[in-house]
């Protein structure tokens, strides 16, 4: 268990610094969602009177589309001379692969949307860096992150991974986005806790499916 | 001879096609096996089956006392591969790729000569503390790369590192853990004269130190030194093995008559 965790750590560590050599996933993230908030806020603010319900929506989807590249790059960052196949000769459960790849993209996500909360705070004019949402993009982030690995592995062995990724994705990621967006809205509107709670409990279940399913299925996934 | 392979009238179709078929051997300690055969023989796939890579369709593989279809995890910690890529990451340096894949192998962390091929799990150091683990990890880093001839270019990155550089640090990447059995694909290719020759020195060296080495390769005329039994996969079978005089000449007849 503990040479497990040992592993889980050297994956994640080593992800973080290619990303610190190279710069391709969290600038290409960032850039990604900035571009995408401004945009929606000048969209938004030339057609709809009541522009505010509509911030939670553009945040999740603003995560969702801007996490998408980091997954991809995730993955296809081990099929650089066959690198996928040095991570799966280690001597442990390949499940330890897939949760170490899958806390690397949960900590690029937040990364982004460390910087893309406060920055749609300013420009929609909501308090959106409160604990409550806080909660729900932690969450959020996690149950995403969860599945899109599992979905990145099974998009990294076709040749169109770029196409492919999102369109196994998305579909899949609605109920999460759904479940994320009306949580967060519960918190922004300060209605009571248990009007939303069970929103945020189906996040909660996102979490467990997702990564019960990767610890499960990556062996299968990555076999050749 | 204690065993340190077995490998059972191991079969792999991809799709209907068979690429291996009853392909059995026992490679033991100490033994340096060459497998040639054409294009397309099926060596690297029974290479990529014995490494646990791939899983056959048919057979049984152990290898020290492990099931290593059953518990392919455990039999890892023995096995130590050098395939047709590198499986090194480009932007980083020779050192950390090397740090990474130790610490992927909980190299360090475990007593190094242990070699406990029954099965078990190696015994972790008992008071050796994270310090000590990072320190014993350095050590084996350095090491393996003073073997291979790239301390002085511990710390560039291995995408400036040329086609020979490249084939020494993934030498030295699987040879870091002390691996029993080293597995080779094709190890020559790329090399010049003098890296040829030190890496057969290498390979020498795991077989006299008790470790068995499987290389295949298709050039007849290249690193069989050493060699201690040579065995000819033609059409997914093994056709013919040779355990005296393995020469060049030899090994041509045999395959011409295959």
């Amino acid at each position: 268990m503990r040479l497990a965790i040992c592993q889980i750590a050297a994956i994640v560590r080593k992800d973080i610094l290619l990303e610190l050599r190279t710069r391709e996933s969290i600038t290409a993230m960032l850039v990604f969602a900035v571009m995408a908030i401004v945009m929606f806020n000048f969209a938004l603010r030339l057609r709809v009177d009541a522009f505010r319900p509509l911030t939670p929506g553009v945040l999740w989807v603003t995560l969702v589309f801007a996490g998408t590249l980091g997954l991809s790059r995730s993955m296809s960052s081990e099929q650089i001379n066959q690198c996928m196949d040095g991570l799966l000769l280690a001597p442990c459960d390949r499940s330890v692969i897939f949760v170490g790849k899958a806390i690397t993209n949960v900590i690029f996500t937040l990364a982004v949307a460390l910087l893309v909360v406060p920055i749609m705070a300013i420009l929609f004019d909501e308090a959106l860096a409160q604990p409550g949402v806080w909660l729900v993009v932690l969450l959020g982030v996690i149950g995403y992150a969860g599945m899109g690995t599992l979905i990145a592995t099974m998009a990294a062995s076709t040749r169109a991974r770029e196409v492919f990724l999102p369109i196994l994705l998305f579909p899949l990621a609605l109920p999460l986005l759904v479940a994320a967006v009306i949580a967060t809205s519960g918190f922004l509107d300060r209605l009571p806790l248990d009007e939303f709670a069970a929103w945020i409990g189906v996040t909660c279940a996102f979490i467990v499916i997702f990564w019960t399913a990767g610890t499960l299925l990556f062996e299968y996934l990555v076999e050749g | 001879m204690t065993i340190l392979l077995s490998a059972i009238n191991i079969g792999k179709l991809f799709g209907m096609r068979p690429v291996l078929r009853n392909v059995s051997l026992e490679i033991a300690r100490g033994e340096f096996v060459a497998i040639l055969g054409a294009n397309g023989a099926g060596k690297t796939t029974l290479l990529r089956i014995l490494a646990t890579l791939i899983r056959p369709s048919a057979g049984a593989l152990a290898i020290g006392a492990v099931d290593a279809l059953a518990h392919p995890d455990r039999a890892r910690a023995f096995i130590g591969l050098v395939s047709h890529q590198s499986l090194i990451y480009p932007d980083l340096t020779a050192r950390e790729n090397l740090e990474f894949y130790g610490r992927m192998y909980g190299a360090g962390r475990q007593k190094p000569e242990a070699a406990n091929a029954d099965g078990q799990p190696k015994g972790e150091i008992g008071q050796a503390g994270r310090q000590g683990v990072r320190d014993q990890l350095q050590l084996l880093v350095e090491d393996a790369l003073r073997r291979v001839g790239l301390w002085n270019r511990r710390d560039d990155p291995a995408r400036t590192f040329s086609r020979g550089m490249i084939q020494r640090l993934t030498i030295a990447r699987a040879i870091l853990h002390d691996p029993l059995l080293l597995l080779l694909d094709e190890p020559f290719t790329g090399l010049d004269q003098a890296s040829a020759a030190s890496l057969s020195a290498l390979l020498r060296e795991m077989a006299v130190r008790d470790r068995a080495v499987v290389m295949t390769t298709h050039e007849l005329g290249r690193g069989l030194d050493g060699v201690t039994r040579a065995l000819i996969l033609q059409g997914g079978q093994i056709t013919h093995e040779l355990r005296h005089d393995i020469t060049a000449d030899a090994l041509t007849a045999l395959m011409t008559r295959a």
